[in-house]
């Protein structure tokens, strides 16, 4: 096997988020809360986040039960989104998808997916793809019922 | 005694190699690889004799009828069933399930009535038994689990009670490996005037299965864990009670006589096989048969009991990384080893494993109560055949030494990157 192909999947960068995750733990009282699971896997992510004055997600948390990529994910999310609004988060979730499902990005592009860039070559293991959008997915999630318990229809 | 290295060389996937290494394929729970002569069994068909059956005056189609009902008999023998007749096909062990659950069980089990099934089932085994329950007002009672994963039968006489119409069980866990002491169960339910339907999807395929022995009324199993083609399994049903039996699906083959406003049945079995039937498969199926009767069932299962008995002893060495489910004596189980390591997910180790050629199962394995029951979000699985050698176990549990240093090294480096920041 290649090992190289192994080192390539764990980088020091997923492995870092893996072993020292960032933002864990819950926001209390949330503007933002979903809860992600691979029923395949029994993959758990919870989200929550408060969104400030300016409308900005700030803070945000993850508590991510699963392998090293859904982790590190979560991780590496929970740093990107911080401080973004809720419109640019969604466009990075969405990025990241394109990426997972083969798009070539240009190197400004990439700059700005940040260390999430590390988890480009999940995409030559596609049964982990899913792992590495759990997290991204509950996200969306979460800002999609957030808007939906904002519209008129909701109140 | 079998010849391993002979059986290996029938199997043409065994000689290619993925990621550069050779393939060591341990997912045969998954589904199991076909041999040469099942794979030319169906290339002979589509190639020389393809017709519909049942129908044809012409010539190809009176040879592919005459294959088709040949198989239905090798496999209706295979399992000891009293005739060809009681022997349903379906598309695999979840139809033939199904099959039962919407026409014996429509017709046997009212309000207040009782189906007694385990937590270890597979999800074909237990959601089709839901349904009746909530559609039909039954009960689901469920036969405890003992530590080493066996059946805990002490409360057995208490569990089978007057209101019992059904016991529906593995024979064989396809997680734990448990081998599930069928008789005794049936004649308990007998007993108390219920009938048994076995899961035999894990057992037909590693180890004699009589259904006269057991005396069970119902069989579901698979061709594709058993050397045969995806797409075909069967359905063994007694025949006093498949006679008394409504049919399942309706249309052409299972109709004796149409007329505008209603029809007449087919004969036992064609009468739950409506529509052109799997017959390429069927007769792949038969093959297969074949092929496990000439190494012998006995042959298929002492293999089994000597490669899980020596994975369980090398696994022994792992005792610290990963913990081991199912009873802890190989005669007591079929050839599935799941594990769980505390400190490497699943999915990590699945991956791993695959660089190395290794194909193993990661996951729930279609058994969710199960993986709750033994408190964990899923388990790793390696499963064996006839093909499977003492080797291919070393390669694996070397390969899982690597893996937990792998993981742990990775722990290590990070740990010592955080101190020296």
């Amino acid at each position: 096997m290649s090992l190289e192909e192994l080192d390539n999947l764990y980088s020091e960068i997923i492995l870092d988020h893996f072993r020292n995750p960032r933002n864990a733990g819950t926001v209390e009282p949330s503007d933002l809360r979903a809860e992600g699971y691979n029923p395949f896997c029994g993959d758990r992510v919870v989200l929550t986040a408060a969104i400030d004055g300016d409308s900005n997600i700030d803070p945000v948390c993850c508590t991510s039960e699963g392998c090293a990529i859904t982790n590190a994910s979560a991780s590496i999310m929970t740093e990107l989104v911080k401080g973004q609004t809720l419109e640019d988060a969604e466009a990075i979730a969405l990025q990241f998808r394109a990426v997972m499902q083969g798009k070539e990005l240009t190197d400004e592009e990439e700059d700005a997916l940040g260390e999430l860039i590390a988890l480009k070559d999940v995409r030559r293991f596609p049964i982990r793809i899913k792992c590495a959008l759990l997290p991204w997915a509950t996200l969306q999630d979460a800002i999609a019922e957030h808007r939906s318990a904002r519209s008129p229809a909701g109140e | 005694m079998l010849d391993v290295q002979r059986t290996r060389a029938d199997f043409p996937i065994l000689e290619r190699k993925v990621h550069g290494v050779p393939l060591v394929y341990l997912d045969n729970a998954a589904t199991t690889q076909k041999p040469r002569s099942v794979i030319r069994a169906l290339t002979d068909y589509y190639e020389g004799y393809n017709a519909n059956v049942h129908r044809a005056v012409h010539a190809i189609g009176q040879e592919a009828t005459e294959r088709y009902e040949e198989a239905r008999e090798k496999i209706a023998a295979f399992i000891g069933a009293p005739s060809p007749e009681s022997l349903v096909f379906t598309r695999g062990t979840t139809e033939a399930i199904n099959l039962v659950s919407y026409t014996w069980a429509k017709a046997n089990i009212g309000p207040g009535d009782e189906i007694l099934t385990t937590p270890m089932e597979h999800h074909s085994n237990l959601v089709p038994w839901q349904r009746v329950a909530q559609e039909q007002g039954a009960t689901l009672r469920f036969i405890p689990m003992t530590d080493d994963g066996t059946l805990d039968l002490s409360g057995l006489d208490r569990l089978i009670t007057e209101r019992t119409r059904l016991v529906a069980l593995a024979h064989a866990s396809n997680v734990l490996g448990t081998i599930n002491p069928v008789a005794e169960i049936a004649r308990v339910a007998h007993a108390a005037g219920a009938l048994v339907l076995l899961d035999g999807a894990q057992s037909v395929p590693h180890m004699p299965v009589d259904v006269a022995d057991i005396d069970c009324d119902f069989l579901a199993f698979s061709a594709h864990k058993m050397m045969g083609p995806t797409g075909i399994g069967a359905l063994y049903v007694r025949p006093s009670i498949l006679e008394a039996m409504e049919p399942f699906q309706r249309g052409g083959e299972m109709v004796r006589e149409v007329s505008l406003e209603g029809a007449t049945w087919n004969d036992l079995p064609y009468r739950f096989e409506a529509g052109t039937p799997n017959i390429a498969d069927a007769i792949g199926w038969g093959a297969a048969v074949d092929y496990l009767r000439g190494l012998g069932m006995d042959n298929v299962r002492r293999h089994e009991v000597e490669t899980t008995g020596y994975a369980l002893q090398r696994f022994r060495e792992l005792e610290e990384q990963a913990q081991v489910y199912g009873p802890p004596d190989p005669e007591q189980r079929g050839g599935v080893v799941s594990f769980r390591a505390p400190d490497v997910h699943a999915h990590d180790l699945g991956t791993f494993l695959d660089l190395k050629g290794i194909a193993i199962r990661a996951g729930h394995h279609c058994a969710m109560p199960l993986m709750r029951h033994l408190g964990v979000p899923a388990t790793a699985r390696a499963s064996f055949y006839v093909y499977n050698t003492r080797e291919e176990v070393d390669v694996l549990v070397d390969a899982l030494h690597s893996a937990f240093r792998y993981f742990a090294d990775i722990g290590a480096t990070s740990a010592s990157r955080r101190s020296a920041r």
